[in-house]
């Protein structure tokens, strides 16, 4: 018997309900409000009541009202044709929804469940499989899903019967196991999970090291991430953290995107919907829209779903990488979800912590972030989730709670520069306060050194360098005056302003400067390292500003052309005339 | 909303507090609203049988018999077209002197647009202002706030925006507002000869402040009717969103709840981001725009409400006093429309975006320029030319008095470039030139 209960209280979304079983923390309820059913979650029991979060708007609700509870805690469901689709925060389809507006309860099935799926069976009979095992595969859109042993099950079970290759429906049976009891189970093509708890049908999960392109320079040149890494993006208002995180959805080297749009603005959104179906993804020649999964909790949806959705989301990313798949999730953005989190607490009449968050968030915040990783599959496959969050710090203050939080947690940090936004350097990551940790981790030393080029974290390393230097160079010259200063001093502050314009901006709206494949990237950044190593001389420190812009058009230029194209080299060949002209000892050439 | 036959009245109020008063009652629905002696108060808690009521006007002389009335729904608004060229307080009752308005009533605040069913923002808005129009281009279904000090002209200058856009409906949300501005509107909007496009719920500081709370819902509420029953453009000015962010914190303080940063609710973000989301273009040509006001002290955008309003929003317009004409522009620097892109140079005549970020780029020239003189160093010809330059920009563009055609903003852009600059000093693509700079001489 299903434990059932009435509603005995109500403070906004957060409902009271006496219950006449027992009940679990995080169990699913459904308050049965006139003919709609609104889902709830349990968040806290006390005695004989049970305190609920109304994923929906609680206008009208009734004390008395009856509520079932469902035994499970909040699960998604997982199997072909989460690809492309659009999600609310709890895994609802939006595109099957009736009307304009949500309505209340409304709660669509996440899958097709009449689709034809041409199922290939991978194990035979008499295989013995365990949770996460491969039994066999469906083409979704260009991704081979993997139907799997449901992560449910425990311990070890023997193939007693699989289906031939043909079409089926997700809900068909197609294989038949037993355990090491002789019971026989039946599997179909889907399964559920809750969300809260991280799959862990792997077999181990090493340090990353592989990188990941992103066609991002200052993210792949400068802070790098990794397959399986973590990194957020923490900014004020208005320096273009949605851009960055939609260039990365673009152009990230990934089998499959998942976006969270978590409680933000919804028109960005809907450029997603507009655009995605129409851009090109060139790793397959396929529309963008078809490795795109978004799971959208809009600011102006429930506060209570926003919590889930990026949970929701976690969970899909963890079920593709059971398959072998490398998985980026992004979330724009992580402070909504924290500040969801304050507001049930708060209702809850808990302790606060810092700025009212509850106390707990950095534990929730950094458990979250370990659920990403790198991962040997027990059949000796790999597959990663790598996690990149963004952060929308209050006051634009890097030193509030959820900004803090997230830094213990995440290994790529990706400051977000009001002024660099302000003068139009975009994408205005500070190459000099962003870190990424994976630039220390031997092993991806060792990777980028064969896989790009073995000077490859040295170079990083040097740019990097003149950077700092050159913010010290300005600085001075900004206290002594243009002339106050020995010349060298500006050109010491033009050849970073060179990096800056040439490596470090980037032009999202350039169809060729958007995305930077890494050999380019490697070129490039030699070059500019080359003109850094050159000697010029100078008269006077009015030469060193038009001579270095001359240089930076026309490495621009370079940017803006094909690479290695006739124009390329036609630029490139401009620029060798120009070093020419001031250039006095050339260093040694490698 | 007055009483009817067989409601049960109650005479037995349990507890009394500065904003609420607490009772037993079965039966009661949340957020319903109720009347206790007459004042309008909403459910705002239940436990049990006990039921705690919100008083708007507030609890002065509320006394424990006090009769309560529950009216069994949640705050709502009759809409019709009859709403048009209507001034109603912030429970939707006629303060114009005219009969009540008859139509269907709907609950305010309702659901959210289902994001899938929405349309990209695409329809340009025409203000004549080229701080606006050509630096900071509107789109239908953008939210969009003023962020100005008190003493600047953020009424006017929102009240001429709304009177020029060519909206099918202009829906005023004022709270907080003085009685000199509600009659500011009143006048300006009856004699613009517009009144019956236009509709205002007005909360005036004579008011009691948690009542504004209600307005911009009813505005809202309002729009989405003439939005999507009648497929029209609505324009939404609510003024001003700090005064409703108090009257927030008022009410969660009343409340015992415990403040996040600047002595906000910790919902300040979702109860913000509630109102603006409102603004939406939808599938069947209806399209709701939100222009707000949001008063900042002493230009501070740090605090908590026009940071939260900054993350909401499609950008922000600043007002500043350009003290070298001696006129109010709009700040080119710090006002950004992130939808802009979505229809410069496709709705626009294709020089618009080079223009205007030209344009912008020379008037920074100037402003550097400006820092060279104050730290004492010498002026090269070209900063003297810029600032030449930025006083022509700002006196024939930037001012808010300007009222032209985007073309003429552009054609004028070009003018001055052609009297102050050569070519190359503006960095406009060679073909651009070619096609429209030339034209000018």
């Amino acid at each position: 018997m299903a434990t059932t209960g009435t509603v005995v209280g109500i403070i906004s979304n957060l409902v009271v309900v006496k219950v006449n079983g027992p009940v679990s923390q995080n169990e699913i309820c459904y308050i049965n409000h006139h003919a709609v059913k609104l889902m709830a979650e349990v968040i806290r029991i006390g005695s004989e009541n049970a305190y609920i979060q109304v994923f929906e708007s609680t206008r009208g609700l009734k004390t008395g009202t009856p509520v079932e509870f469902t035994g499970h805690m909040l699960e998604a469901i997982l199997g072909p044709g989460i690809l492309s689709k659009n999600f609310d925060g709890l895994q609802h389809d939006l595109d099957k929804m009736e009307g304009v507006f949500l309505q209340k309860g409304d709660y669509t099935h996440p899958l097709e469940v009449d689709k034809d799926w041409r199922f290939k069976p991978l194990a035979k009979v008499g295989d013995e499989v365990e949770a996460g095992s491969w039994l066999g595969e469906v083409t979704e859109n260009w991704i081979a899903h993997k139907i799997m042993v449901p992560f449910t099950f425990e311990g070890e079970f023997k193939v007693k019967k699989i289906v031939a290759a043909g079409d089926y429906k997700i809900e068909d049976t197609i294989a038949v196991l037993e355990d090491e009891e002789s019971n026989e189970h039946k599997v179909s093509m889907i399964q559920k999970w809750p969300v809260k708890v991280p799959i862990k049908t792997y077999k181990n999960k090493p340090r990353p090291a592989k990188f990941l392109e992103t066609g991002i320079r200052v993210i792949d040149s400068f802070t790098p991430i990794v397959e399986g890494g973590t990194g957020f993006i923490p900014g004020p208002f208005g320096t273009g953290k949605t851009v960055l995180q939609h260039a990365l959805s673009k152009q990230a080297d990934a089998d499959m995107i998942i976006v969270a749009a978590c409680g933000e603005r919804a028109n960005e959104v809907v450029e997603i919907f507009a655009e995605f179906p129409e851009l090109d993804d060139p790793r397959t020649g396929r529309k963008l829209m078809e490795r795109t999964t978004i799971i959208a909790n809009t600011s102006n949806m429930p506060v209570a779903a926003r919590e889930a959705s990026v949970y929701t989301a976690m969970t899909i990313a963890e079920y593709y990488r059971s398959m072998g798949l490398k998985i980026l999730l992004l979330a724009d953005s992580t402070s909504r979800w924290a500040q969801a989190l304050r507001e049930m607490s708060n209702r809850m009449e808990e302790l606060p912590g810092p700025d009212a968050f509850p106390m707990d968030l950095p534990a929730i915040i950094s458990n979250f972030y370990s659920r990403a990783g790198f991962v040997h599959l027990n059949n000796g496959e790999t597959g990663s989730v790598t996690f990149i969050g963004t952060v929308s710090p209050a006051g634009g203050n890097l030193k509030e709670p959820v900004t803090e939080a997230t830094k213990k947690a995440a290994r790529c940090f990706y400051a977000l520069s009001q002024n660099r936004a302000d003068s139009k350097r975009y994408p205005a990551i500070d190459a000099v306060e962003s870190y990424s940790k994976y630039l220390e981790y031997p092993e991806y030393i060792d990777y980028v050194s064969k896989a790009i080029s073995p000077k490859w974290v040295d170079n990083i390393l040097d740019a990097r360098n003149i950077l700092v230097r050159g913010r010290e160079a300005y600085e001075q010259i900004n206290i002594l005056g243009d002339d106050g200063v020995p010349v060298e001093y500006h050109e010491i502050f033009w050849k970073s302003e060179v990096i800056d314009f040439v490596i470090l901006q980037q032009d999202a709206f350039d169809k060729i400067d958007a995305s930077t494949p890494i050999n380019r990237q490697q070129y490039m950044l030699e070059k500019v390292l080359n003109i850094n190593k050159t000697l010029f001389s100078f008269e006077h420190f009015e030469e060193v500003n038009p001579y270095f812009k001359k240089i930076i058009n026309v490495l621009k230029q370079m940017n803006y052309s094909e690479f290695e194209s006739e124009q390329f080299k036609k630029f490139e060949k401009e620029l060798e005339e120009i070093l020419n002209e001031k250039a006095v000892v050339e260093t040694e050439q490698p | 909303m007055e009483t009817t036959a067989f409601q049960k009245i109650h005479t037995k109020v349990d507890q009394i507090t500065k904003a609420t008063c607490s009772l037993y009652a079965t039966g009661v629905g949340n957020e319903e609203m109720a009347l206790v002696n007459d004042r309008l108060a909403q459910v705002v808690k239940i436990e049990g049988d006990l039921v705690t009521l919100q008083i708007f006007s507030g609890t002065e002389g509320i006394p424990t018999n006090a009769e309560v009335v529950f009216l069994g729904h949640a705050p709502q608004l009759a809409v019709s077209d009859e709403l048009a060229g209507r001034f109603f307080n912030a429970y939707g009752q006629p303060i114009d002197g005219g009969p009540e308005v008859d139509g269907k009533l709907v609950e305010i605040g309702g659901p959210s647009v289902n994001p899938v069913r929405r349309k990209q923002p695409s329809e340009l808005i025409a203000t004549g202002i080229a701080g606006i129009d050509l630096n900071n281009t509107l789109v239908t279904g953008q939210k969009i706030p003023f962020f100005a000090d008190p003493d600047q002209p953020y009424n006017q200058v929102m009240a001429m925006v709304a009177l020029r856009a060519k909206a099918d409906k202009i829906i005023l949300g004022g709270m907080g507002i003085t009685n000199d501005d509600y009659l500011f509107f009143k006048n300006l909007f009856e004699n613009a000869g517009a009144i019956d496009r236009i509709i205002s719920f007005v909360n005036t500081t004579e008011n009691p402040p948690v009542e504004r709370l209600l307005v911009p819902d009813m505005a809202l509420s309002a729009a989405e009717y003439f939005a999507v029953e009648k497929n029209q453009n609505v324009l939404v000015l609510l003024t001003d969103m700090t005064l409703y962010a108090d009257a927030l914190s008022i009410v969660s303080n009343r409340m015992d709840q415990i403040p996040s940063k600047d002595s906000m609710p910790g919902s300040l973000y979702s109860d913000l981001a509630k109102l603006y989301e409102k603004a939406v273009q939808f599938p069947d040509g209806g399209s709701i725009t939100i222009i707000a006001v949001t008063t900042l002290s002493g230009g501070d955008i740090t605090h908590a409400i026009p940071d939260n309003t900054g993350y909401i929003t499609e950008g922000q317009l600043f007002l500043r006093k350009e003290t070298d004409i001696g006129k109010v522009i709009i700040d080119p620097f710090r006002s950004l429309s992130r939808l802009k892109q979505l229809v410069i140079g496709k709705k626009t005549r294709e020089d618009h975006p080079q223009v205007m970020n030209a344009a912008i780029r020379l008037y920074a020239d100037a402003a550097n320029a400006k820092t060279k003189i104050e730290n004492g160093f010498d002026l090269t010809d070209y900063d003297k030319r810029a600032m030449s330059f930025a006083k022509d920009y700002a006196t024939e563009l930037l001012a808010i008095d300007i009222n032209i055609e985007i073309d003429t903003m552009i054609d004028t852009a070009w003018k001055l470039f052609d009297k102050y600059f050569s070519h190359a000093e503006t960095g406009i693509k060679a073909e651009l030139v070619e096609k429209y700079g030339k034209q000018i001489k």
